[in-house]
C-alpha cells in the first residue's frame, strides 16, 4: 500500500479540549516515577511561581498522542500501523501543562519522505489552551517499514 | 540535593549517572497512565511474534525517564523546554522482578540566553544505547544561591 504524498502538509482538525487533572497528573508522575512535589502539592507547586500542580515533560505525549494517532490512521494516507515504529521525538514547552489547563491538539504533516521501502512521516502537533496559549510543541517521527 | 545555579555551572560540566529499573509492573502502570496499549508492552507471546525478542518497555517511558534524570538534576520539572530524542534500540523488559536497568548520564553542551543550558544525554540498556541525539534544554536557577528566597513553606507532616 503506497502512502499519500498529498497528505504532505495538511493539518487536520483540532481534537476535543482535554481537561488536565490533579489526580491525573499525579497518575502520570506516579508511573514514571517523577518525584517532585510540584507533580502532587499545589501549594508546593504555587511558591515555585506555579498556578497550580505542574505535568512532567513528557505528559504532553498523552494529549498529543490521540491528535497524531487519529492522522496516522486516516484512512485517505495509507499508512500500514502494525508496521510502524517511533523515530523521533520533541517537546517543546512554551511553559509546563498544569492542572486545570484545558488543552486543544492540532496536527500538521510537516514530510513524507520515501528511502527505499521505509516511509518516514513527521508530523506536529500544538498544543493551546482553549484560550489559545500556546503550551507545547510535539513533533514525532515515525517509521513505516516496508512488507 | 541543591539546584544547580546558571552561573557555576561550566559547559562540559557532567551530570553523575542514574540508574533506574523497568519492570513488567512499571510497563502495565506506565500503559494505563498513558493511554498507550500496544500489546508489545505488555504481551510477550504477541510481542514475539511481531519478531521481537521479548516484551519491550514503550519508547515513552524510556523518553519519561531521560525527563526524569534532568528534573531530578535540576529540581523543577517546569525549567525543561526542550526534550528531544531518537529511538535507536529498544529496552528489553524480562519477565523478572529486576526487570530492565537503564543508565542515564549527561553533560552540559551549552550554555543559551535566559539562564537555559543544554544537556547532551546518554542512556543505555544492557550494553547497547537506546536513545541517540538525546537532549534537553532546561533553565536554571539564577546566580549563587542569595538565601533570601523562602523555601517551600511546606512543613513534613
Amino acid at each position: 500500500m503506497a502512502i499519500n504524498l498529498d497528505y504532505i502538509g495538511r493539518t487536520f482538525e483540532p481534537s476535543e479540549p482535554y481537561e488536565v487533572s490533579r489526580v491525573k497528573i499525579r497518575e502520570f508522575a506516579d508511573a514514571i516515577g517523577e518525584p517532585s512535589p510540584l507533580c502532587r502539592d499545589r501549594e508546593a507547586a504555587r511558591a515555585a511561581g506555579y498556578p497550580d500542580v505542574i505535568a512532567p515533560p513528557t505528559f504532553a505525549i498523552v494529549i498529543s498522542a490521540v491528535s497524531r494517532e487519529k492522522v496516522t490512521h486516516d484512512p485517505g494516507l495509507g499508512v500500514n500501523n502494525d508496521m510502524i515504529v517511533h523515530g523521533d521525538l520533541r517537546f517543546s514547552h512554551a511553559r509546563p501543562v498544569h492542572a486545570g489547563d484545558v488543552v486543544v491538539a492540532q496536527t500538521t504533516i510537516e514530510s513524507i519522505r520515501q528511502v527505499r521501502n521505509m516511509t518516514t512521516l513527521t508530523t506536529v502537533s500544538e498544543l493551546r489552551t482553549v484560550d489559545g496559549e500556546h503550551v507545547c510543541t510535539t513533533r514525532s517521527t515515525l517509521v513505516e517499514r516496508g512488507a | 540535593m541543591a539546584s544547580p545555579s546558571y552561573d557555576d555551572v561550566p559547559i562540559g560540566a557532567e551530570i553523575e549517572l542514574r540508574q533506574y529499573s523497568v519492570t513488567r509492573s512499571d510497563l502495565v502502570r506506565y500503559a494505563g497512565a498513558s493511554g498507550d496499549f500496544n500489546v508489545i508492552h505488555w504481551n510477550e507471546r504477541l510481542a514475539k511474534s511481531l519478531g521481537l525478542p521479548d516484551v519491550i518497555a514503550h519508547g515513552m517511558v524510556t523518553m519519561a525517564l531521560v525527563g526524569r534524570f534532568v528534573t531530578e538534576w535540576v529540581g523543577d520539572p517546569g525549567a525543561v523546554f526542550e526534550l528531544s530524542v531518537r529511538f535507536s534500540s529498544p529496552v528489553v523488559v524480562p519477565d523478572d522482578d529486576k526487570g530492565a536497568l537503564v543508565e542515564i548520564s549527561g553533560v552540559v553542551s551549552g550554555k543559551l540566553d535566559d539562564r537555559k543550558v543544554s544537556v547532551d544525554i546518554t542512556a543505555r540498556s544492557d550494553g547497547a544505547k537506546v536513545l541517540t541525539r538525546a537532549q534537553a534544554v532546561v533553565r536554571l536557577a539564577a546566580g549563587p544561591a542569595q538565601g533570601g528566597e523562602p523555601e517551600s513553606p511546606l512543613e513534613p507532616p
